[in-house]
Formats: structure tokens, C-alpha cells, sequence
């Protein structure tokens, strides 16, 4: 019982991990990005269409990246070169993402194709309880891991993290280090941005294999609440996802054991639950020292340096 | 010789310049969402032809679009008062549901009669609008909780809780089990026009546009929410309670996304049912945008969006675009509005090389 929850718990967060990472390298530039479900639905299509089309797997998930890199980047090009205003154009990234896939999505509805299977890693699938949940799992799944890994890396042990978390501190003193901070901001919402059409893929490859309209049925926002929950480290986003994950498979749980509490009352349990956990992070992020990126939502301004 | 650019600050330009700066950049939504179109497989001149036609072209498609303008101008106002203190209720689209059962609840259930039940109708979807928004109002103002977050993640709560209601407690015992509540009186519903589906919440829609304007331009409470908007620390200084000022504007702001939800079911629908709103609410972020903070701008937009949406409704089926396809256009809009900006609020300046070193 348990390790069918948990299993589950690895499957419905992962979507999410990718999407709050992608986010979490957003931000960490100091660029808010509101368009994260536009940018998953953008992923899901792209990517189940290729797959579709060709075959591979492999393909797909590179599509979704690559779609979601360019759609992300007319966010980059609109707050960081333009010095927009983040919220609006992520809002407009959201719709435009939700109207496009839903025009071009016509073409796929109703197809299916071979997704995502599990592989068991051998000795550690063999793990009590914990085992078969994250280690017999498919090929995606791991390569999030990787991933985590890889971003705290990235920020806490290389060059470039430093510099990108400076500029989203204070971009007047990165630039005057010498730091591009135009091209950084500019590359991170664009990578940030293709990280979460790969967490959109996740669901058109590996859940359901298959493409429907606004499939994402708000996991984006979701993500948006947790990269605040995960106080913008990619090990803390593995445990908002999973946590999120959690509550989702113990909802699905419940509605399959046919409980008289009504289905659409259990839905609510997962947005409910966000917005509480957006809540206590956001009191507790007050209290202690705040790990939030100090220019987070401010366009940068040469001349306005003091 | 390459060209080279320096960007800088300029006076905010002349009003001509942004009224045309704003229409070039629907011109621009228009002609990429063209290139769209023809990818899918649609004519656009045809298309965009066919979208006058329909909303302009009888006295019916111009009744039609007075229709769906009557949401839009209502939540659009609802969204701009917050906008004003730069508050972001992106929540109106869960309001309009949560001011629908409010009014639903009265129409079925409270057992008033004829010159009572509408205005109660109306008191119930303002009281349920606002105090659903005054959630994220309470949160924002006491622990500064993203306030974008919570009204949006509060939309899929209050879509999911109209859904309970009507598949559940509220479902109409003799509707063949749909997912229908049942049919309001005739004292429920608000008068028609003209043998169309046109209904005095248009004119309800006008009235609360005038409201709004006397409120933002005539009393102190406007002058406070837009003195809280352009400086809050400024305001805090002078004595204003920036957080009650927040809270309670949230809560407005909701209440009359409410009022969008009652003049639906009371002026349309004559019942709640699923997909009572095609996403009006996120539409009205949009038109807050576009009419730059104006009530008198809110109502224009809003002609103009319905337009789009009746034209959409009717390229739906004649060349089965999707309804969504209008949310493509409308993030069009707002990508090129924020360009203009920029050469609203810069401009580029032709520096030589040599000048730069």
C-alpha cells in the first residue's frame, strides 16, 4: 500500500519538479515568469506531436525544450530587453501558450503513442520500500534527479551560478564585475523556460500518452506557488513536488476506493493545499532570513544605477 | 560600419503617441495571429471578415456582442481598481462563479418573491464575490502572500466548487440527471430586449463603469488607492493604512467580479450551469491593460473584445477553431502593448562607434 502511494507520489510530482526548477532558474536571474503553464502546455504538444510523428522518445523531449525555449524566450526578449512588465507578459506567455496548443493541437487529439516505460535500476530498485518508488521507474523520472543535482551544482559550485545569482541579487554590481547581464538574464529565462516544457512533455509522454487541450489543469501555477515553498533550491523544489505529488495521489487513491466524499471536493485538495503551503512558506520566509533573489520582478536599467 | 544603439529614457510620450502606439499593436497581434491561422489551415482575411460580419453585420451579431461586452466591461472595471494600487486580482474568472452561485443560491432557494429577489440576488453574488477575493486580500495584506498566486490557484477551488453544486446539492431533481440546477423564476431574471438575448445587465455594466469612476475620481477613497499605487511607502508615511487599503480594495475588486457572475445567471442563463463563464475573468486582465486604468476605456476594450469573442464563437463552427484560439490573440495583444512600451518610455539613439569607446 504504501509503496503504491509512493510510486505514485514520484509519478504525479515530477511534472511539477520540472516545471518549479525551470521556474527556480527564472528567478534566480530575477525575472519572474508567470507563464509557466502556457510554457507546460507549449512542452506537452510539441512534444507528443513529435513523438509522435517520428517515433522517438527522445525526440519528443528535445521538441519540448526546444519550443518551450523559444516561447520562453519572447518573455526574455519582452522583460529583459524591452524592461516589460514580468507579470503581464508572463500572464500573456500563459494565454498565448493555452490558445496556440489548443489551435494546433486539433491535428493530434486522439492519437496515442508508446510512452514512457519503466526501467528498473538494478540493487537499488531492490530497496525496501523506497526502492521500486524511485528506482523503477522511466528513463525521464532519473534524468530529474539528475537534474536536481545538477542545479544546486550549477548555483553553488560553478562560475556561471555565481554570477547569475548575483545578478538576481544585484544586477548593478554584476555589471559592474563585468558580467553580461542582459545575455545571463536573457539564456536563464530561455533554459529556465525549456526545463519546464520538458515537465509539460512528462505529462503528454509518461502519464498520459497523449495530447489534451489544457492538460495541464493548472500544475503550472502550482509550480509557480512551490518555487516560494522550495525557497529557490532545487533540493527543497524535489521535496515541494513530491509533497504536492503526495497529496494527489492520495486524492486519486481515495476517488478509486469509491469514498462518498464527492470527486470535484476532492480535487480541490491539491490547489487548497498549495495555497497553504504558499502561506507558511511565505510567513516563515519573513521570519528568517529571506532567501529570495533581492531584484526579484525588477527590470535593469543601466542608467538608474546609484 | 556597423549600427549601433543607445537606449534611453524620454518623457513619457504625447497622447497621440500612445493611443497609436496602442493600436499598432493590436494591428501587430492581428497579423501574427494571421500567420497563425494560415498555419492551421484558415484564410485569415476570411477569417477576420467573417468576425465583422458576425458581430457587426445584423442587428442580431450587434446584440450578441452587447452581450458578451456586459461581462467583460464589469470584471474588467473589477480588475482595474485593483490594478490601480497595483494589486493583481487574477482571480475574477473564480468571483464570477462564486457571485453566480451566490445569486443562484437566493433565485432557487431563499423563497423571496418579486421586487425582493433581485436585489438580493445582486447583494448575494457582490457579498460571495468579495468575500471569496477578501481571502487573498487578508493574506496578502497581513503576511504579504503573493497575491497573483492565491486568486489564480483560488479560480480551479471556486469552478470546481460551482461544479459540486451542480453535480451534487444543487442539481435540478427533475432535470434527467444533467448537471443543470433548475430554471430560475421569471421574478429571477432580469428584463430583455428587443426579442434578443441582450438584458438590462448591460446597462447594470454601464452603471457600475460610472461607479468606479466616481469612486477612483471624485471621493478620497480613490485618491488613496491611487496615491497607495504610485507609492506606497509614500502613502504609508502620510498616515494611510496601507494594508487595510489593500484588503479591502482585493475585496471590491471581487465583489464586482461577483456582480458579473449575478448578471449571468440572472440576465443569460436563468441557471447555474458548467462553463458559465469561457474564461471572462482572465479576459479582464487583459482589458484593464488595454484600457490603461480608465472606466470609460474599460467599456471600449470591452466592445472590442466582444466583438472577437461572438467572431470566434461563429469561426468555431464554421471552421472548427477552437474557442481557446481567442486566448492566442489576446496574449498576442498584451506582447506587442509591452513592446510599445518600451518605445513609448525609450528611444533609440544612433550612436557612432567611436563615440561609444
Amino acid at each position: 500500500m504504501l509503496e503504491i502511494l509512493l510510486d505514485a507520489t514520484v509519478r504525479a510530482g515530477t511534472p511539477i519538479l520540472f516545471a518549479t526548477l525551470g521556474a527556480i532558474i527564472n528567478e534566480r536571474a530575477g525575472i519572474i515568469n508567470l507563464g509557466i503553464e502556457g510554457l507546460m502546455l507549449i512542452g506537452a504538444l510539441s512534444g507528443f506531436a513529435a513523438t509522435f510523428s517520428s517515433g522517438s522518445l527522445l525526440l519528443g523531449v528535445v521538441s519540448a525544450f526546444v519550443a518551450a525555449f523559444i516561447a520562453g524566450s519572447i518573455h526574455a526578449l519582452i522583460t529583459v530587453q524591452l524592461r516589460g512588465n514580468q507579470i503581464v507578459s508572463g500572464l500573456a506567455l500563459t494565454m498565448f501558450g493555452i490558445g496556440v496548443t489548443a489551435l494546433f493541437g486539433r491535428g493530434v487529439v486522439g492519437q496515442t503513442i508508446d510512452g514512457f516505460e519503466r526501467h528498473a535500476v538494478p540493487l537499488l530498485s531492490q530497496l525496501p520500500v523506497v526502492g521500486k518508488a524511485f528506482f523503477n521507474q522511466n528513463g525521464l523520472i532519473y534524468f530529474s534527479f539528475l537534474l536536481v543535482a545538477f542545479i544546486w551544482f550549477f548555483f553553488y559550485h560553478t562560475r556561471w551560478g555565481l554570477n547569475l545569482r548575483t545578478i538576481g541579487e544585484n544586477p548593478a554590481a554584476a555589471d559592474a564585475c563585468g558580467i553580461a547581464v542582459n545575455r545571463y538574464r536573457f539564456l536563464a529565462v530561455a533554459c529556465g523556460s525549456g526545463l519546464v516544457g520538458i515537465g509539460g512533455a512528462y505529462l503528454s509522454l509518461a502519464s498520459t500518452p497523449m495530447w489534451i487541450e489544457n492538460m495541464t489543469a493548472g500544475r503550472g501555477w502550482i509550480a509557480v506557488a512551490l518555487v516560494i515553498f522550495a525557497s529557490w533550491s532545487s533540493v527543497r523544489a524535489l521535496f515541494g513536488a513530491y509533497l504536492f505529488g503526495g497529496i494527489t495521489a492520495m486524492q486519486l487513491r481515495f476517488q478509486a476506493m469509491g469514498t462518498t466524499v464527492s470527486a470535484h471536493v476532492l480535487q480541490m485538495l491539491p490547489y487548497v493545499f498549495t495555497i497553504v503551503v504558499l502561506v507558511i512558506s511565505t510567513i516563515r520566509l519573513q521570519k528568517g532570513a529571506s532567501q529570495q533573489p533581492e531584484n526579484l520582478g525588477l527590470p535593469y536599467d543601466r542608467e538608474d544605477r546609484k | 560600419m556597423s549600427l549601433q544603439f543607445r537606449v534611453e529614457k524620454r518623457e513619457q510620450g504625447s497622447a497621440l503617441f500612445r493611443t497609436l502606439a496602442t493600436s499598432a499593436s493590436v494591428l501587430g497581434a492581428l497579423f501574427v495571429a494571421g500567420f497563425l491561422l494560415l498555419s492551421a489551415g484558415v484564410n485569415p482575411a476570411a477569417a477576420y471578415m467573417e468576425i465583422l460580419r458576425e458581430a457587426l453585420g445584423s442587428t442580431y451579431g450587434i446584440s450578441e456582442t452587447l452581450v458578451k461586452a456586459t461581462p467583460l466591461i464589469i470584471t474588467g472595471l473589477a480588475v482595474s481598481v485593483a490594478f490601480r494600487m497595483q494589486i493583481w486580482n487574477i482571480g475574477a474568472e473564480g468571483q464570477i462563479y462564486m457571485g453566480a452561485c451566490g445569486a443562484t443560491w437566493v433565485a432557487l432557494f431563499s423563497g423571496l418573491e418579486a421586487p425582493l429577489i433581485l436585489p438580493a440576488m445582486f447583494a448575494a453574488a457582490f457579498v460571495a464575490g468579495g468575500l471569496w477575493a477578501s481571502v487573498a486580500g487578508l493574506l496578502r495584506a497581513r503576511w504579504q502572500v503573493n497575491e497573483v498566486i492565491v486568486t489564480l490557484l483560488m479560480n480551479y477551488i471556486a469552478i470546481l466548487l460551482a461544479d459540486y453544486l451542480i453535480y451534487g446539492p444543487w442539481k435540478n431533481p427533475d432535470g434527467y440527471n444533467f448537471p443543470l440546477t433548475a430554471q430560475f423564476s421569471d421574478a429571477a431574471r432580469l428584463s430583455e430586449y428587443f426579442n434578443t438575448r441582450l438584458h438590462s445587465g448591460f446597462f447594470l455594466a454601464l452603471f457600475c463603469a460610472l461607479a468606479v469612476y466616481l469612486l477612483m475620481e471624485r471621493t478620497i477613497w480613490g485618491y488613496q488607492i491611487k496615491a497607495i499605487g504610485s507609492n506606497q511607502a509614500a502613502a504609508r508615511y502620510a498616515g494611510m493604512k496601507t494594508g487595510l487599503a489593500i484588503f479591502l480594495v482585493l475585496t471590491l475588486s471581487g465583489a464586482i467580479a461577483g456582480v458579473a457572475g449575478f448578471s449571468e445567471v440572472a440576465g443569460l442563463q436563468h441557471r447555474l450551469q458548467h462553463g458559465l463563464s469561457p474564461g471572462y475573468g482572465y479576459t479582464a486582465i487583459i482589458i484593464a491593460w488595454l484600457a490603461r486604468r480608465s472606466a470609460l476605456g474599460v467599456i471600449i476594450v470591452s466592445l472590442l473584445m466582444g466583438i472577437l469573442l461572438v467572431g470566434g464563437d461563429s469561426l468555431q463552427l464554421s471552421w472548427q477553431l477552437p474557442v481557446a484560439f481567442a486566448y492566442a490573440f489576446q496574449g498576442l495583444i498584451l506582447f506587442f502593448l509591452l513592446a510599445s512600451d518600451f518605445f513609448i518610455n525609450f528611444r533609440l539613439r544612433r550612436v557612432k562607434e567611436d563615440a561609444d569607446a
